[in-house]
């Protein structure tokens, strides 16, 4: 197809005994920005380095605009990679480092510079360009990055943690930015996090990883409303995960009975806490529970509650009426807030 | 298609090369004074009778053909099938037909009309084998060798044939050479007998009837008093530097680097000069104490003085490194426990240092072992391997064979001791702290080994200044050797005089042809040596391919084999086809291309294992090749090493012999080898007229070279790591 930007067809990365990438099959339209999500070690940067070439998959193929480049060099793709270091050249002004990609590529310098303003203009770091990478401050380094990856008009960009040299203040500012400058020049973007509020924050897809596989792709609102197995439900948001069993299109565990689609036999679900609403007292049809402890964590209140069946964690806005600790309540959870995970 | 353009836009390169090397240039070598043949080329020689060019000659049409082929993965498997067809019959052919045809009966049939013998490759041949390389190497890049970089692949590709030629293959030769006799036979009884030759083992020196030694005996007896002493002295020094507030710390260092700038035999004059027969303080001696002047110099004595003075900078900066490293806490703990200062030396420090003396004896012993230019100055009657191998290839009794079992011995000497140094090392270095520790100060030495420290540094500061006293003396003066003091410039006028003539400036001195060429060998050796140490190190620190920890020992397999030892082995592999480049000087700017490469090397990992790797695939990521981000990204930021790769390469360039003297020809003769002669002639003084000069040569070099290099412009995120420096090129020598 013609909107594909990025493939992978059953890729494979093996380091030695090491298994980083597990058979991944994934494509990427242009102008998406897609995030890989997951824990420490899952393959979220070996991923990102097979996109660009800095590795070589062991096995399956990997396209770009629908061009075989599995056993081409990183040099020879146009792809556009932020380090998590920056990874600025230290002995090159900021300038010529902007202006690295397009004179490589065979551009004058005089026109590899002018373009380098331009971009470094966009950014807002004109007045920066005569300085060493040493002598900004490590958010003007990651703008200094991202502009030296543009300045290539790359295919696709690559961003491998971006944000985790930048201060927690400045994070949300520069991961807006970011998704900003993507949408405007339409670029198609591959974005490694293991933030779920960062990856949630600035995607159109998030591709969930766990030990080298694809645990689930879809949109933040897929993965967090339909999460697809406990793991992707307990990597995203909290979740309440309950064991259970479904008979007759309906769930159970405990006194909670509730409709659910699927086939019969032992199930598990996920609750996420601030779905679950809390009445003062008993209400029939709904369940029962106390409260063991309840923390104030300013926007909200988080109360664990023990029910006859599990402990179920409740997260609910501030400006609700306090409940306290010993005290008995009523849970309504509703159907559609229940998503089977296995 | 597409994907594959800039591969076959390579490959076509090379294919070029190919068809020129085999159809247009002569194939094989030229003589010197020959006119080259443009049509003496593979094509015409096989079209003549010499069959066993043909497949070179069918192969660039042969793979015109095969690059047709519309699949991709057919076309880089018969791609990569003819090519090493092609590497392997080059290979066969030119390994198996000698000058005088076919080396082994057996395999005439192989090759028809092989009878009529061929002469070493020319260039045609050699381009050959380069072409036929780099479309393997692009061949390989292709399936993804080396990331699909091109220029790594090729850098391995090469890298590995240059040091199987110029390492490896020499020491097979070497080997063949002593185990077989000159007509080819296998003469493994020559071999034994030669082996166990009384001249080698006897002990003669200690039984009571008296005489010497066998050449091994004694150069083991040399290399371990050598050692010994050099291991004490570098150690008063280090004491002094590290553990006493000494003053001259500086002093000292700089007289560390003069034994590398120092150009051989020289120190054995100077010796000479002061305690020969003659010499001035057997004169004092004589006079003062009615010592009779006797040859007492020549033999152990002299060679042990000289090799001490040569080794004990390097002992000194092991020793230094291992004595800072040491954590005076330590020492600290051991006083509050009770011990005295002379209690904590013996039971604390003395065994935390233990690594870094064996380390330091080590070394010196295996230099002590390849030291060249001392025993054969100030020898006498004491024979030692490297001196012995040298007359059985130079002398009137010219015994290869001889050699090439002389050498063996000595190689196994070596190596055994840098696997002994290897074990030793990796088993006994309890490190007590990585980096340095600011938890308290070093335990100033005890007092009496303080006073012993002190008389020892101040003999061999006061020997090493009447050394060097000499050496920038003894040019300037009549005749240094008789003491006689009238100033004069007739030695320098000898070596170094010009005329204006007609033609311009005329350059009579009898040392301008070897300076000539000595500066233009170092010249070419210096930069050359860096390109392949620094990417070697690259391949080394930042690729992944297979069989990189059989490279990597390769590497440094060049740096353990003595210098004597490449040189024979040299002789042994480049007098005969195929590789017939002796009394060239691109031998001379190879052999020292492969000595000396494992220092920039080692400098170049250093460098780069401090330089974050992202930065080099940020550079990819952007568009550059291997090649160019190696020369944009990597060479900037690794300029100290270059500089240290440089110099040291530029320097021992000038100043090697062991190696050399067995590659030196009357029309490429070096610096060295005219010392030797003027030395053996007993010309003295124009022996040390020449070093001086050499040694100023050698300064300016190094002050051309750092400003060629330039100053790093660098900010705050890349450590400054270690300046250059000299003396580090010689501890990891
Ligand atoms: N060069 C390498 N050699 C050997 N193993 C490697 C190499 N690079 C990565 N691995 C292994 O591959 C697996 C995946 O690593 P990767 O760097 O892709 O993880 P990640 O998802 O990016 O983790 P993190 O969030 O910590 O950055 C890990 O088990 C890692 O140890
Ligand atoms: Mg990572």
């Amino acid at each position: 197809m013609a909107d594909i930007a990025i493939e992978f067809i059953d890729v494979v990365k093996k380091y030695n005994d090491v298994t980083a990438v597990d058979q991944i099959n994934l494509s990427i339209r242009r102008g998406e920005l897609v995030t890989f999500l997951g824990p420490s070690g899952c393959g979220k940067t070996t991923s990102l380095r097979l996109v660009a070439g800095l590795e070589l998959p062991t096995a399956g193929q990997m396209l770009i605009h629908g061009r075989d480049v599995s056993r081409r060099p990183a040099s020879e793709r146009n792809v556009g990679m932020v380090f998590q270091s920056y990874a600025l050249f230290p002995h090159m002004s900021v300038l010529d480092n902007v202006a690295y990609g397009p004179v490589i590529r065979g551009e004058s310098k005089h026109k590899a510079h002018a373009r380098a303003l331009e971009i470094l203009e966009l950014l807002g770091l004109p007045n920066l360009s005569r300085r060493l990478p040493s002598e900004l401050s490590g958010g003007q380094q990651q703008r200094v990055a991202v502009a030296r990856a543009i300045a290539q008009q790359p295919e696709v960009m690559l961003f491998d943690e971006p944000l985790s040299n930048v201060d927690a203040k400045l994070r949300r500012k520069v991961r807006a930015e970011i998704r900003e400058l993507q949408q405007r020049f339409g670029l198609t973007a591959i974005y490694v996090t293991h933030d779920q509020e960062e990856a949630l924050a600035v995607s159109d897809r998030i591709v969930v990883m766990n030990a080298g596989r694809i645990a689930q792709i879809g949109t933040p609102e897929d993965l967090y409303d339909r999460p697809n197995s406990p793991f992707v439900a307990d990597f995203i948001g909290d979740a309440n995960l309950v064991d259970g069993k479904v008979a007759a299109g309906c769930f159970s565990a405990g006194n909670l009975n509730l409709a659910i689609p699927g086939e019969a036999g032992n199930a598990r679900v996920s609750i996420r806490p601030e779905r679950i609403v809390l009445g003062g007292s008993a209400k029939p049809g709904s369940i029962s529970g106390e409260i063991v402890s309840a923390t104030y964590l300013g926007s909200r209140m988080e109360y664990v509650i023990a029910t006859n069946f599990t402990e179920l964690l409740v997260s609910r806005p501030i400006a609700e009426p306090r409940l306290g600790l010993k005290q008995h309540v009523s849970l309504v959870i509703n159907e559609k807030d229940l998503t089977r995970v296995s | 298609m597409k994907a594959h353009g800039l591969g076959h836009k390579a490959s076509a390169s090379w294919l070029l090369l190919l068809s020129v090397a085999v159809f247009l240039l002569p194939w094989y070598k030229v003589p010197p004074d020959g006119i080259s043949a443009l049509w003496e080329s593979a094509f015409f020689h096989a079209m003549a009778g010499r069959l066993w060019l043909l497949p070179v000659i069918v192969l660039p049409i042969v793979l015109l053909v095969v690059w047709q082929q519309r699949s991709a993965l057919k076309r880089q498997i018969m791609t990569l099938l003819l090519l090493a067809f092609g590497l392997l019959s080059l290979l066969l052919q030119v390994s198996l037909i000698g000058l005088n045809g076919p080396l082994f009966t057996s395999v005439a049939g192989l090759f028809p009309g092989a009878s009529t013998g061929q002469t070493g490759l020319g260039w045609g041949g050699f381009l050959t084998a380069i072409a036929l390389l780099g479309l393997l190497a692009n061949e390989l890049a292709d399936s993804g060798f080396c990331k699909g970089d091109r220029f790594a692949a090729a850098a391995v590709v090469f890298v590995v044939a240059l040091l199987g030629l110029f390492v490896f293959f020499p020491i097979i030769k070497l080997a063949t050479t002593a185990f077989t006799n000159p007509e080819g036979g296998l003469a493994l009884q020559a071999f034994g007998a030669r082996l166990i030759a009384p001249e080698l083992w006897r002990l003669n020196c200690i039984s009571s009837e008296g005489g010497s030694c066998g050449v091994v005996i004694n150069s083991v007896v040399l290399g371990i008093m050598s050692a010994t002493l050099s291991t004490l002295l570098g150690l008063a020094l280090a004491m002094l530097v590290a553990r006493t507030g000494f003053r001259f710390t500086k002093t000292l260092r700089a007289i560390s680097i003069l034994p590398i700038i120092t150009p051989p035999f020289v120190v054995g004059v100077a010796l000479i000069v002061l305690f020969g027969r003659s010499g001035l303080v057997t004169g004092w001696g004589a006079e003062l104490f009615g010592v009779t002047p006797s040859r007492w110099l020549y033999g152990l004595p002299g060679i042990l003085m000289a090799q001490t003075l040569a080794f004990t900078p390097v002992t000194f900066l092991v020793l230094l490194g291992t004595l800072e490293a040491i954590n005076p806490s330590l020492e600290e703990a051991s006083h509050t426990l009770g011990a005295g200062p002379l209690r904590t030396f013996q039971s604390i420090t003395l065994p935390l240092l233990r690594p870094g003396l064996a380390a330091a004896f080590l070394l010196a012993f295996i230099e002590s072992l390849a030291d060249f230019g001392n025993p054969l100055v100030l020898g006498g009657g004491y024979e030692v391997l490297s001196t012995k191998i040298f007359f059985a290839v130079v002398g009137a009794r010219y015994d290869l064979g001889n050699a090439a079992t002389l050498s063996i011995i000595l190689l196994a000497l070596t190596l055994g001791a840098f696997w002994i140094q290897a074990r030793w090392l990796g088993k006994k270095s309890y490190v007590t702290v990585t980096g340095k520790s600011d938890a308290g100060l070093a335990a100033p030495l005890p007092k009496p080994l303080q006073a012993v420290s002190y008389s020892i540094v101040g003999l061999f500061v006061l020997f090493t200044l009447a050394v060097y006293a000499i050496v920038l003396l003894g040019g300037f003066v009549n005749d240094i050797g008789r003491w006689d003091l009238t100033p004069t410039l007739r030695h320098l006028g000898t070596a170094f005089s010009v005329e204006m003539g007609g033609n311009g400036i005329e350059f009579y001195g009898s040392a301008w042809s070897s300076l000539k060429t000595t500066l233009l060998v170092s010249a070419l050796a210096a930069p050359l040596t860096t390109a392949i140490g620094i990417i070697t190190a690259w391949l080394i620190a930042r690729q992944n391919f297979a069989g990189k920890r059989q490279f990597e020992f390769g590497t440094m397999l060049s740096f353990a084999i003595p210098g004597t030892v490449v040189g024979v082995s040299y002789v042994a592999a480049f007098n005969v086809p195929p590789v017939d480049i002796t009394g060239t000087m691109v031998i001379l700017v190879i052999c020292f291309m492969f000595r000396n490469m494992p220092v920039g090397m080692r400098a170049g990992i250093a460098a780069l294992s401090q330089i974050d790797r992202s930065m080099e695939e940020a550079s990819q990521t952007l568009g550059a090749g291997g090649f160019t981000t190696l020369r944009r990204i990597v060479l900037p930021l690794v300029k100290p090493a270059m500089f240290t790769a440089m110099v040291y390469s530029f320097v021992t360039a000038m100043t090697a012999v062991s190696a050399v003297i067995f590659l030196v020809s009357a029309r490429h003769n070096m610096a060295t080898a005219y010392i030797m002669g003027r030395v053996e002639n007993g010309e003295y003084a124009l022996a040390i007229t020449y070093s001086a000069v050499l040694m100023l040569v050698m300064i300016a070099a190094i002050v051309i070279f750092s400003a060629l290099i330039g100053k790093r412009r660098l900010g705050r995120r890349v450590p400054d790591n270690a300046k250059p420096q000299l003396s580090e090129a010689v501890s990891v020598n």
